[in-house]
This record gives C-alpha cells, structure tokens and sequence, in this order.
C-alpha cells in the first residue's frame, strides 16, 4: 500500500527531470513518431492482426488466385464463352459434354494432322460444344460483379439511412425505423420473384443501351438488392451509432468543446467503421448466393451469359452422366463465398478491439 | 445572493437553483417530467472541493453534468467567477471546467491511443504550436497522472481501470482548468486503487490549486477529501456543511440514517452508535411524494412534512438544511 502510495509522487516529481531520461526518450520518440498518425496506425494495427489469422490469409490467398484466374483467363484460354468450339475454321459437333482434358474426335484428328498442339478443354465441354472452363470463369465474373456491386448498393443506402436515422433520433427516427420494419418483414424470396418477373418486362422495352449491355435481368438483380436488402445495413448502423453516441466519451468530447463535425469524424465514424467494413465483407457472399440461387431458379443473368447459379441450372439435366458440370461451378460458388465469410470474421476480429480476445 | 456582488464574492463556481426535468415517456402519447435536479443551489472557492453524496438516481450526475451544459437546464444560472455560464458563451468556459467521468470504461474512445486522447482537448483548443509541443504536453500530462511515458502509443483496452482513471484525469487537466466536475472517479475500482487515485485527486489539487466537485456515493472518500459536503435526496439538497461538521453534527435525519451506515474503525464509538435503517424503497422520481420527499421514510414525518417543502435554511456557521422538524 505504501509503495503504490509514493508511485505517483515520485512520477509527478520526475515531470521536471525528464533530462535524465532524455537518452531514452530519443529512441523512444523515434518510436512514436512513426506511428505518429492515428488512421494509419489503427489500420496498421489491424491488418497485422488479421495477417495472424491463417483462415483469413488463406482465404485472401484463394479469393486473389479467383480473381486472377478470372482476369487472367479470357486472354489466355483462345474459346469464347458462347461459342462452339471450331477446329480448322468449322463447328465441331463432336466436342460435346467432353471430359476435363479430353480432346473430341476431329480435335485429335486435327492435331495429328498439323501437330500444332490445342489448347486444353480444362473443365471438358458443355452438352452444347461449349468449352466449360471459360463459361465457369465468366460466370463467376458474373457473380463476384452482382456481389460487389449489390454490395456496395447495400452499402450506400443502408449507411446513409441508418446514420441519418441514429443521428436525427426521435419522430424522424421512429418513422425510418418503421419503413426498415416494413420491409424487412416481407417474404424476401418471394418480393425478390416477383420484382424481377415484373422488372424484366419493365426493361426490357427500354431502348436504354447501359440497359441493354448489362441484360436486364443484371439490373433487375441491383435494384432487388438496392430495394430490398440495405435494411440490415441500415439497422446495424443505425444501432451502433445510438451505441456510440450514449458512450461518456462522447460526453467528455463535448465538455471538451469539440464541435460536432469533429466528434462525428474523430469519434463515431472510426467507431461504425469495422462494423460497416465486416458487415459489407459478409455482404458479398451473401448477394453471390442470392445472384445464383435466382439464375438457378432461372430469374437471374440470361443465356448465354452464364453466371454460377445459370451454370449449376444446366447442369442438372445431364447431372447422371456429366456430374463434374455440377461441381465445377458449385465448388466455385462454395470457395467464394467461404473465403469472403472467413475474411469477414477475420476482419472482426483484428479491428474490432471490444471482440478481441 | 444578488448577482452584482458575485464579481467580489470570490466564490469560483456558483449555481443557482438549477433545475433539470427529462420528459420521459409514460405512454403512447402521454409525457411525464423527471425531475432529476429539482432546485439545487451550491457555491464553492478556488481549490475547494464540495463533496456530493446521495444514493444512486439522486441526480448527482445530473447536477455535475447540467452544470457542464452538457445537458441543457430546465431552469437555474450558472455562475463561473462570477459570469453567467450560458449557452452562447459556454464555449469559452470549456477550458475552465471539466468533467471526470464515472465510467473509466466507456469515458475513453477504444479507437484511439492514448496519447490522443489526451491529446483531444490541447487539439481542440489548439494549444500547441509544433508537434513535439503537443507530444511534450502529453507526455507531461502523463507522468503528471503517473502513467508511463511509454505507453503513449497504446490503446486503452491494454490499461485497467485505475490506469484508464489517470487517462481521463489527463484529459480533463490538458486545458489546465480552474474546476473539474469528478463524477464518482472512484466508484468503479478495486478498493485498493480507490485510495491510490483519491490520494493522486488530493495532490494534483495541492499542485495546480483546481477545484472540485467530487460526486461519491461514500461518505468516508468524500469526507477524506472534500471541504464541504452536500447531501441530495431525489434531486433536492438537504443538507450541506462544513466536512467535519457535518460528519459529527448530522441534523437531517436521511443525513444521520448515510452516516449511521458509515463503518466506524473505532470499536468504542462504534458501539455506541446505532444504525439507523430506513424503511422502504426511494420513491420513484417520476412520482415524488408531495412536499418533503424524504418524509415516506422519515421516522420524523409529520403533516407538515406532506403538505409544504421544507426551506434550505441556514442553521448557524454556514450549516444548511431542508427539514421541520429538525
Ligand atoms: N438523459 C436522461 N434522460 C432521462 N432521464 C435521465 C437522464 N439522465 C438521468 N436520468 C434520470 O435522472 C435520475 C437521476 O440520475 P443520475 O443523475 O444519473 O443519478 P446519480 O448520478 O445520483 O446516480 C435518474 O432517475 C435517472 O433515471
Ligand atoms: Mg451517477
């Protein structure tokens, strides 16, 4: 009791003869200079920890080999995604539903003949001639595009919501947090259905050429997600800024007299970050699943554009005999969006400081 | 009490019958007011310390945080050495009153080391001119709370609680205030660090001459480091002394009954004392009795005591209290 006592006298004392800690203090200072600005340090901090993580880093290594692949790929591998494989300048009709690495009849023939070698069919052929591998890298394109951008969708909205709500607070925030109520319990599956039957007609008579180049089923799949799935964003965000706002740190901002921008930039935005950030890392996933359970169920991009979920569809007829063309895109399908689940718990748990631990 | 003498007065901090009523929500429609602090009125001098004691939703933080302008009051004034504190002008008094928070848990950001938490308030007022100004008056500021110099650069969820104390005593001492509001700074830690910070609140008092306001809910801390004491009952004082006076001259009877609780180190007296343990619950303050708001558990109640609010009346020597009876 006594020492601790005469702790912080002595310390209170030594405020007037740092000098001789004044060796120290240099490297010291060295130290703290470096990590001197505070975005970059929190940042920093966080991504060591995540690079701790082996889940996560395993994921961030399978998600930039999908990506790389998907961009590598179509400049590499000389078949289009909806065209039938010719040989010599012709269709060959013979190339279908081909093993992974088969050659069809004419291909060997051809190669025989000129003994230039073909490039491999890495995922075999299609029941339409078509080369599988380049189809499964475009559909994922797809996929990883709808869920990105359904995401980031997400992400606007529900932010921008969700703050103004939690800021405004009281009637304003009563009657946002109703509408949130209101959609959110509509049958999702069902509106998401419907909506795009509905839009698909809508846009399909429009002239607009962005449309028309992006098919309008795409752009019924953005707007599903840009009516329908923010809520959860809004409310999560919404929530955590009435958390943060009844913290007595931000109490003791404002008995400091800091202005308000500067709370809001210095307290709340740093503190809603690593939830919005997380919470758009599982959003993808989640907008990958949804694009492809609709493509499967046939609402989603259309043919002959493939998306994972299309790609899944039309596998299904041949499932006994051609399974692999089952496989092939699902197992993409499973390795996307568990690397995406997998970062985004890493995520929370390097720049989450209160889950830590 | 008129404000033309307050200038000369030498009185530090002055309030005046300060009021705060939340509207509180009692049904779909209907609002009923809270009458947190309801009339309370205090002085104290340079580098005194008035202690405020009361049970928990007494409205304790409520005066120290209403006296802040951190909420706005329903009704009352504030003086600061002599100057109305208003909500136009309050800017300018940030630098001379702080606030200690009870919490030493959510009072401090987790997104941000502590050196810029500290260094939060010298940014806001600008008070440095180079960066190693700033680093210098942190690192000053720390040793000065007895915190590590090297621990500048950390977060706070590596600190304990006493250590997250000193962080946020740091903060309020960087505008070099005049008066710091400390809301139960203690109530939250070990017993053993308590004394440890309420010694470090004495001594930074003795060194840079700040008064306090020290909320507590434990008479022993309060009377160890406070010149005066005020007792609130349900957002009214009912009675406020001396320290000592107050401590062997008791004369409210909710007075008596805290300090009948007080655990007494000398056997001898202790004995001789008796405790006296009230009856019943603390009225809800949405539903406060009508006059004293004491007398559902006053031995003493009488009708008087149901009918009118008793006076804050001086009782000789600056002793102040609310009772009929007494
Ligand atoms: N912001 C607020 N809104 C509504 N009621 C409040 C608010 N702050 C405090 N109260 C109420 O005021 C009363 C006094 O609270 P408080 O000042 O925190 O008491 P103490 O600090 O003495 O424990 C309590 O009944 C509490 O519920
Ligand atoms: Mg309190």
């Amino acid at each position: 009791m006594t020492e601790t006592n005469t702790m912080p006298k002595k310390k209170a004392l030594s405020l007037q003869v740092d000098l001789s800690k004044f060796e120290k203090a240099t490297d010291e200072e060295k130290r703290q200079q470096d990590v001197m600005s505070k975005s970059t340090t929190f940042f920093r901090d966080g991504m060591r920890k995540l690079m701790k993580n082996p889940l996560a880093v395993a994921s961030i290594i399978v998600l930039v080999l999908i990506i790389g692949t998907i961009t590598v790929a179509p400049a590499v591998v000389p078949y289009g995604y909806q065209d039938i494989i010719k040989v010599d300048g012709k269709r060959d009709k013979t190339a279908k539903n081909l093993e992974p690495f088969k050659y069809s009849k004419k291909e060997m023939k051809y190669m025989e003949k000129t003994g230039e070698k073909l490039f491999p069919h890495i995922m075999g052929t299609d029941s339409m001639c078509r080369d599988y591998f380049i189809r499964v890298v475009y559909g994922t394109r797809i996929s990883l595009t709808v869920g990105l951008f359904a995401s980031i969708l997400v992400l606007i909205i529900g932010v921008l919501y969700g703050s103004i709500s939690g800021y405004a607070g009281g009637i304003v925030d009563l009657i946002m947090m109703r509408i949130v109520d209101i959609i959110y319990s509509l049958p999702d599956m069902l509106i998401i259905i419907l909506l795009s039957v509905v839009l698909n007609e809508r846009l399909s008579a429009t002239q607009n050429p962005v449309i028309k180049s992006l098919g309008t089923n795409m752009v019924s799949i953005f707007i599903v997600f840009g009516l329908l799935y923010w809520v959860g964003m809004a409310r999560l965000v919404r929530g955590e800024i009435l958390k943060i706002k009844s913290n007595e740190y931000i109490l003791a901002a404002r008995a400091i007299g800091a202005p308000s921008g500067k709370i809001i930039r210095s307290h709340i935005i740093p503190n809603c970050l690593s939830v919005i950030i997380i919470t758009t890392a599982l959003q993808i996933p989640s907008a990958i699943f949804t694009e492809s359970f609709l493509s499967f169920v046939g609402m989603g991009v259309k043919a002959p554009m493939p998306s994972l979920g299309s790609l899944a569809n039309a596998a299904r007829e041949g499932l006994q005999s051609y399974p692999m063309q089952l496989v092939f895109p699902a197992v993409t399908i499973i390795l996307i969006v568990l690397a995406f689940n997998l970062l985004g718990d890493g995520l929370r748990d390097a720049f989450d400081p209160k889950l830590r631990r | 009490m008129s404000n033309e003498t307050n200038g000369k007065s030498g009185y530090l901090v002055e309030v005046e019958d300060l009021k705060q009523h939340f509207p509180i929500r009692t049904g779909f429609t209907k609002t009923t007011l809270l009458k947190a602090v309801d009339g309370v009125s205090f002085k104290i001098r340079p580098g005194e310390t008035l202690g405020l004691v009361g049970e928990s939703g007494c409205g304790k933080t409520t005066v120290g945080r209403t006296l802040l302008r951190l909420y706005e009051p329903t009704d009352g004034r504030i003086f600061f050495e002599g100057n109305e504190v208003t909500k136009s002008n309050m800017r300018e008094y940030r630098k001379e009153m702080q606030m200690v928070f009870q919490d030493p848990y959510s009072s401090l950001d987790p997104r941000m080391t502590v050196e810029d938490i500290i260094g939060e308030p010298l940014d806001v007022h600008k008070l440095y001119s180079t960066k190693s100004e700033r680093r210098d008056k942190i690192l000053g500021l720390m040793s000065l709370v007895g915190l590590n110099a090297e621990h500048a650069t950390r977060y706070v969820h590596e600190f304990s609680g006493g250590q997250r104390q000193r962080i946020g005593i740091a903060r309020a001492l960087a505008v070099d205030p005049k008066f710091i509001v400390c809301d139960e700074p203690v109530s939250a830690l070990d017993v053993s660090i308590q004394a440890q910070v309420v010694n470090m609140f004495e001594d930074l008092q003795k060194q840079l001459g700040v008064a306090y306001l020290f909320i507590a809910h434990d008479l022993l801390i309060v009377h160890h480091i406070s010149d005066k004491i005020a007792v609130m009952y349900l957002g009214r004082m009912v009675e406020m002394a001396d320290a000592d006076e107050l401590m062997d001259n008791p004369m409210h009877p909710y007075t008596q009954s805290l300090l009948s609780a007080v655990p007494i180190p000398d056997p001898e007296t202790a004995r001789k004392q008796k405790r006296i343990i009230l009856e019943g619950d603390v009225p809800s303050p949405l539903n406060m009795p009508s006059g004293c708001a004491f007398r559902t558990r006053c031995r003493y109640a009488t009708e008087r005591c149901s009918a009118e609010c008793p006076p804050f009346t001086d009782r000789g020597n600056g002793h102040m209290v609310a009772c009929w009876e007494k």
